[in-house]
C-alpha cells in the first residue's frame, strides 16, 4: 500500500531522516520506535505531507505522492494525528470532528460517522458542544483520533498518541488504535513508547538518528536483547 | 435630548458602514496575521465602480432607477471580489513565507497602486452620486431620520447577520475559524489554506465594495483618495474591537461611528466655541492611541497564550 525509497528530510543543514525505506501492507498495523529526536516525527510529518522531503520516493498504490500537500493526501485516503494532539481548540467538539469530514459530501454519511464516533466515545458525546480547548488531555487526543476517522481514512498516520497522557488513558488509546486496525484501517504508529507500541503492531521498524537501524515481526522485536536494552527498560 | 438622538442615528449610519469595512480587514488578519493596507481602496474603487455603472446605465438605458442601483451595486460588489482575490494573488501570496514587514510595505504600495489607477481612470475630479433615491425625511423623538438611513443601517445590519451566520453556521465558515487557527492543522483536514484565504478576501471585498456605494450615496462625492481615510477609520474600528475578532470588528465599527458622531456633535458646547465638528477625525484617532496604549488586544480581544 505504502512504499517509501531511499527517503531524506531535511530542516536546513540538518539532515532529520537519511534514505530510509519503509513498506505497508494494506490492513497492516506498524509501529516506528525509537528514541527523541531520531526523526521518527519528521519521518510521518514527511508522508503526511506537512514536510517536503529532500530526496526519495513515496509511493501509494503504486502512484507517487512525494511532495504532495496534506489536503491532496487526505483526499487519498492518508489522515495524520499530529503529535500534540493538534484539534481547535477554539471551535466545538462537534465542529472538530465535523472539520475531519470536511473533504466529504456525502452528508448522509458523515451523519452516520458522527453519531458512531460518539458512540464509540461517549465522552466526547457528553461534550458535543464545548469549546475542544477546555477538554482534558485524553479527551483530546480521542478527539484528535476520532476526527481523523470522520475521513474514513485508507491509512492513519499517528504521531506520538500516548504523549503526555496518565497511564490509565494510554491504555484506552491503545486499546482504540487495537479497535480500529481490527475494523481494517491500515496504521502507522509513530512511538515513544516502545513496549506498547510493538505490543499492538504486526510489525515494527526502529529508528536511531534519522536511520532505521531495524526492522522485523513485532514479537521478534519485543524479544530481541538490543531493543530490549535500548527502549524497553531491560 | 433631540441632538442626541440626532448624533445618535448619525452615528449608527457612520458606525455600519465603519464595520462592513472593518470586517475585510479583521478577517484578513485573523488567517495571516496580514492588515491588508489596501483595503480602503478597494472600498473606493467599489464607490467608483457602482458610480461608473449608474452613470452608463441612467444615460443610455431606460430601466427604473432602482433597478440600475441593483445592477451597480452588484457590479461594484463582483468587481471589488474580483480585486481582493486578484491583490492576494499577486501581491500577498508570493509573500506568504516572507518576514512580516514585507506584506505590509507591499500592502501600502498596492495601496498607493491602487488610487493612482483610480485617478488615471477617473480623474481628480469629486464624483457626485446621481440622484436615485428620492429622499425622504422623517422625524423620530425630535431628530431627523431620512429612508437612506434607514436602509444603510438595516442593509448593514443584515449582511453582518448574513455574515456571522456564514461563519458559523457554514462549512466553509468552519474552515475560515479552522485555517485561521492553523493553516496547518487546517491543511490536514483537507482544507486547502489557499481556497480559504482566497475566499477571504473576495468577502472582505463585497463588504467594502457596498460600504463604499453608501459612502458615495450618504455622505457625498467620490474620489480616488477616498479610501485612505476611511480605511484608517475602519483600521482604527477593527483595532478597537480587537483585530482578527469579527464580532469586535462589527461592535468595534458601531462605537467608533458613535463616538465620532457625539463627539463632533458636543465638541462645540463642550469648548465653548472654541473647537467646531470638524475636529470629527480626531476622535478616531485618540481612540485608536488610547487603545493601543491601553488595551491593544481591543475590546473583544482575546488573551494572549492561549494555545498552552
Amino acid at each position: 500500500m505504502l512504499q517509501v525509497e531511499n527517503l531524506s528530510v531535511a530542516y536546513g543543514a540538518v539532515n532529520a531522516v537519511k534514505s530510509i525505506d519503509l513498506q505497508i501492507a494494506a490492513g497492516e498495523l506498524v509501529c516506528l520506535i525509537g528514541a527523541n529526536g531520531a526523526g521518527k516525527t519528521t519521518t510521518l510529518k514527511t508522508l503526511g505531507g506537512m514536510l517536503k522531503p529532500q530526496h526519495g520516493r513515496i509511493e501509494y498504490f503504486d502512484q507517487s505522492i512525494c511532495g504532495l500537500p496534506s489536503h491532496e493526501l487526505l483526499q487519498r485516503g492518508i489522515a495524520l494525528v499530529p503529535e500534540g494532539r493538534g484539534i481547535f481548540s477554539r471551535l466545538s467538539v462537534r465542529e472538530n470532528l465535523q472539520l475531519g469530514a470536511y473533504s466529504r459530501n456525502d452528508a448522509a454519511g458523515i451523519t452516520q460517522d458522527l453519531e458512531q464516533m460518539f458512540t464509540l466515545f461517549p465522552r466526547l458525546a457528553e461534550r458535543a458542544g464545548q469549546i475542544a480547548g477546555t477538554l482534558s488531555g485524553g479527551e483530546q487526543q480521542m478527539l484528535a483520533i476520532a476526527r481523523a476517522l470522520m475521513s474514513r481514512p485508507k491509512l492513519l498516520l499517528l504521531d506520538e498518541p500516548s504523549m503526555g497522557l496518565a497511564p490509565v488513558m494510554v491504555q484506552k488509546i491503545f486499546q482504540t488504535i487495537r479497535d480500529i486496525a481490527a475494523a481494517g484501517v491500515t496504521i502507522l504508529l509513530v512511538e515513544q513508547n516502545a513496549k506498547l507500541a510493538l505490543q499492538i503492531s504486526q510489525r515494527g521498524y526502529v529508528m536511531e538518528n534519522g536511520r532505521i537501524t531495524l526492522t522485523d515481526a513485532a514479537p521478534a522485536l519485543l524479544a530481541n536483547p538490543q531493543v530490549q536494552h535500548a527502549y524497553l527498560g531491560g | 435630548m433631540d441632538i442626541f438622538v440626532q448624533q445618535l442615528i448619525n452615528g449608527l449610519v457612520l458606525g455600519s458602514i465603519y464595520a462592513l469595512i472593518a470586517l475585510g480587514y479583521t478577517m484578513v488578519y485573523g488567517i495571516l496575521e496580514l492588515i491588508n493596507f489596501a483595503h480602503g481602496e478597494v472600498t473606493m474603487f467599489g464607490a467608483m465602480i457602482c458610480l461608473a455603472i449608474l452613470n452608463a446605465l441612467l444615460l443610455h438605458s431606460g430601466l427604473p432607477p432602482l433597478l440600475i442601483l441593483g445592477i451597480g451595486l452588484v457590479g461594484a460588489i463582483g468587481f471589488c471580489m474580483v480585486l481582493g482575490y486578484a491583490l492576494e494573488r499577486i501581491a500577498y501570496r508570493p509573500l506568504r513565507h516572507a518576514p512580516r514587514l514585507a506584506p505590509l510595505i507591499t500592502a501600502i504600495g498596492m495601496s498607493i497602486v491602487l488610487q493612482n489607477v483610480a485617478m488615471l481612470i477617473w480623474g481628480k475630479k469629486f464624483l457626485s452620486f446621481p440622484d436615485i433615491i428620492p429622499i425622504q425625511r422623517f422625524t423620530i423623538a425630535g431628530a431627523n431620520i431620512t429612508n437612506l438611513q434607514i436602509v444603510i443601517i438595516l442593509l448593514a445590519i443584515l449582511i453582518m447577520i448574513c455574515l456571522w451566520l456564514l461563519i458559523h453556521r457554514t462549512r466553509l465558515g468552519r474552515a475560515m475559524r479552522a485555517t485561521a487557527q492553523s493553516p496547518e492543522l487546517a491543511s490536514l483536514m483537507g482544507i486547502n489554506p489557499n481556497t480559504i484565504i482566497s475566499a477571504t478576501f473576495m468577502i472582505g471585498g463585497a463588504l467594502g465594495a457596498v460600504a463604499g456605494v453608501m459612502v458615495n450615496a450618504y455622505y457625498g462625492p467620490a474620489h480616488y483618495t477616498m479610501g485612505f481615510m476611511l480605511g484608517l477609520k475602519a483600521f482604527t474600528a477593527a483595532v478597537l474591537g480587537g483585530i482578527g475578532n469579527i464580532t469586535g470588528a462589527m461592535f468595534g465599527g458601531l462605537l467608533l461611528g458613535l463616538i465620532e458622531s457625539f463627539g463632533a456633535g458636543y465638541i462645540g458646547q463642550l469648548t465653548g466655541g472654541f473647537m467646531g465638528s470638524n475636529y470629527q477625525h480626531v476622535f478616531a484617532f485618540f481612540v485608536l492611541i488610547l487603545i493601543l496604549v491601553f488595551r491593544p488586544s481591543g475590546l473583544f480581544g482575546e488573551r494572549v497564550g492561549e494555545r498552552a
